[in-house]
């Protein structure tokens, strides 16, 4: 097992170092020079060759790549161009929005979608069933923007139930803050919520006509506790497995969402970004998000390990 | 078990009439059909024309003149519709176009040949690290905003997914007894591989490259509403919802029938979709 842990862990080693090198590449792919570009036209040579040795573009591409590499192993995302501060702290600052959005998105999209999962499967072939899996594919074909707009017009600016924008100024409780998210949570938890359903659906499925579960029942046992505690826990590993893939998703889906509710959160940050051409906060926000992504399946991966005594290596 | 394969393996027409005879899948088809239908005679069959404008009919709400209402210009917000479908279908038709290509190459010579399989399944991993829309992003700011690279950024997003299936079937479908064979008689590679090993991959690709075709309509709307993709003057369904929502309290139904277009699209090409899923995968088949 251990073993399995190490070959996994280098695995993923090589991947982020894969992911590094793509998007070093990305940077450098943009045509013309990436400091005329970042200063755009009304900048003087002066400030373009500045620029470009405080990146280090002055250097071959290889002595470029060496020196990005050995920053990034130091923990140093470069600095913003535009906000004057390093990009690590610039994206922790922004942090508190997105992890709460996708905290209550995925909240969102799983209380919806494990119950009404479990049921479609239950009563498969019912209305119910057939109700369900179209509703889910419904929702998977709603940009989470237009659902965050729709929702916006409705909720906040018809009804007033919601605010309308933004995370509640500086010095905001954390209430006030919270209350922001609800709408922006509402609308990327709802889309997201689609994936999960089917999944819920099709492993309880694979597990519903098992001996367990036959034998469970011809126990006496109640319907209830049939499903909940044989079914479902048996049916849980491959449900946790697309929470945690959503999750981190989510975050690619919160970088329109914030745009429309106004949050500012990491989303905005790169958007923004993009919009000025600031390519170390963009970069920065890649490789960040990327790694969660890998970090978060080696994590899924060895949790199989623990919860699942059938998973061995 | 292997009679059992090859006797579930349907012919092309034996699989359209058991595709069409699922009604979702002739629903999504009849949908896709029309809009596209739609979208390519929309010079014969919007009312106006999708750039005309007209100060007095600005923000009028629907009605019988103006069916979708008109937008901030006083232009007809359904001739824009019709309009922004042939620019939407032109991007998931070029994206899938350029994942097929790119991916189904890389796919193959990573399942087939085994020196090269190392290094492409890693950078496959690792472009599937990325969130879709935020790779585009960054893509789409190195490259610069246009349509040309708003399909690029798109292909390269989803170029991976195509290329991970084909991979994967690759190396299974590469020591069958058939391609063995194939390899005893001296048949060349590249002839194995495109005559024996492609041919089988069809359905997978087919699949994916319905949803392929979905993802990229939906990532391309959000682009275009970031103000990342096409120029905001252009008009595609995220261009639209982008400009409409200024106005979402005052004409909400400049928001809400591009809206519409993007749901319907998309939901048609998930119904198709699935029902190719649903022939090939009996695992996932909501029948069960």
């Amino acid at each position: 097992m251990s073993r399995y842990v190490f070959q996994r862990l280098l695995g993923m080693l090589v991947v982020m170092f894969v992911v590094v090198t793509i998007v070093f590449i990305i940077v450098r792919i943009a045509p013309g020079d990436p400091a005329a570009v970042m200063l755009g036209p009304d900048a003087t040579a002066q400030d373009v060759s500045a620029l470009r040795t405080r990146l280090g573009l002055d250097s071959p591409i290889i002595v470029q790549y060496g020196i990005f590499f050995g920053q990034l192993l130091q923990g140093d995302l470069g600095e913003s161009i535009f906000l004057n501060r390093p990009v690590l702290t610039a994206l922790a600052d922004r942090a508190e929005p997105t992890f709460f959005l996708t905290l209550f998105s995925i909240l969102i999209a799983a209380l919806i979608a494990i119950p009404v999962g479990i049921m479609s499967a239950y009563w498969r072939g019912s209305l119910f069933d057939q109700g369900a899996t179209t509703l889910a594919m419904l929702a998977a074909s709603i940009p989470s923007f237009w659902l965050g707009l729709i929702l916006i017009q409705i909720l906040a600016v018809r009804w007033g139930v919601f605010p309308v924008s933004g995370y509640g100024g500086p010095g905001a409780s954390l209430m006030t803050r919270l209350s922001h998210l609800v709408l922006p949570a509402i609308s990327l938890g709802v889309v997201s919520s689609a994936l999960i359903l089917r999944f819920t659906r099709a492993s309880m499925l694979d597990v519903l006509n098992d001996d367990y579960v036959r034998t469970a029942r011809s126990k006496g046992m109640s319907e209830f506790r049939v499903i909940m505690k044989h079914a479902f826990k048996n049916a849980l590993i491959p449900v946790l497995t697309v929470i945690g893939i959503t999750a981190a998703l989510l975050v690619s889906g919160a970088v329109v969402t914030e745009t429309v509710f106004g949050l500012p959160g990491v989303g905005s940050l790169v958007v923004s970004a993009v919009l000025r051409r600031d390519y170390p906060v963009i970069q920065g926000a890649l490789l960040i998000i990327a790694a969660l992504y890998v970090l978060i399946n080696f994590l899924i991966d060895m949790l199989y390990l623990l919860v699942d005594p059938r998973v061995r290596y | 078990m292997a009679a059992a394969a090859s006797s579930s393996v349907p012919t092309p027409t034996h699989f359209v009439l058991r595709l069409i005879s699922r009604k979702t899948v002739l629903v999504g088809l009849l949908a896709l059909l029309t809009i596209a239908v739609v979208a390519i005679l929309a010079p014969v069959l919007a009312p106006y024309a999708p750039n005309k404008l007209s100060v007095v009919n600005r923000l009028k709400p629907p009605g019988a003149t103006f069916w979708f209402g008109t937008d901030e210009f006083g232009r007809d917000v359904f001739s824009r519709t019709i309009y922004a479908g042939r620019l939407s279908l032109l991007v998931g038709a070029s994206v899938v176009t350029f994942a097929a290509i790119f991916g189904v190459a890389l796919g193959l010579i990573a399942g087939f040949f085994k020196r090269l399989d190392t290094p492409i399944a890693r950078i496959i991993d690792a472009m599937m690290a990325f969130p879709d829309i935020l790779l585009a992003i960054a893509l789409v700011a190195a490259l610069g905003p246009s349509l040309l690279t708003v399909i690029i950024a798109l292909g390269i997003v989803y170029t991976p997914r195509l290329a991970r299936i084909v991979r994967a079937s690759t190396l299974v479908i590469r020591e069958l007894p058939y391609v063995e064979a194939a390899r005893a008689l001296g048949v060349p590679t590249w002839r194995i591989m495109t005559r024996h090993v492609l041919r089988n991959l069809v359905s997978p690709i087919l699949v994916q490259a319905t949803f392929i075709f979905a993802y990229a309509m939906l990532a391309e709307a959000g682009l275009s509403f970031l103000g990342l993709g096409v120029s905001p003057e252009i008009p595609t369904w995220g261009t639209m919802i982008a400009a409409g929502r200024q106005y979402i309290g005052q004409a909400d139904w400049m928001t809400l029938f591009p809206g519409i277009a993007i749901i319907v699209s998309v939901l048609s090409l998930q119904m198709v979709g699935d029902g190719f899923r649903d022939l090939l995968d009996p695992r996932l088949r909501k029948d069960l």
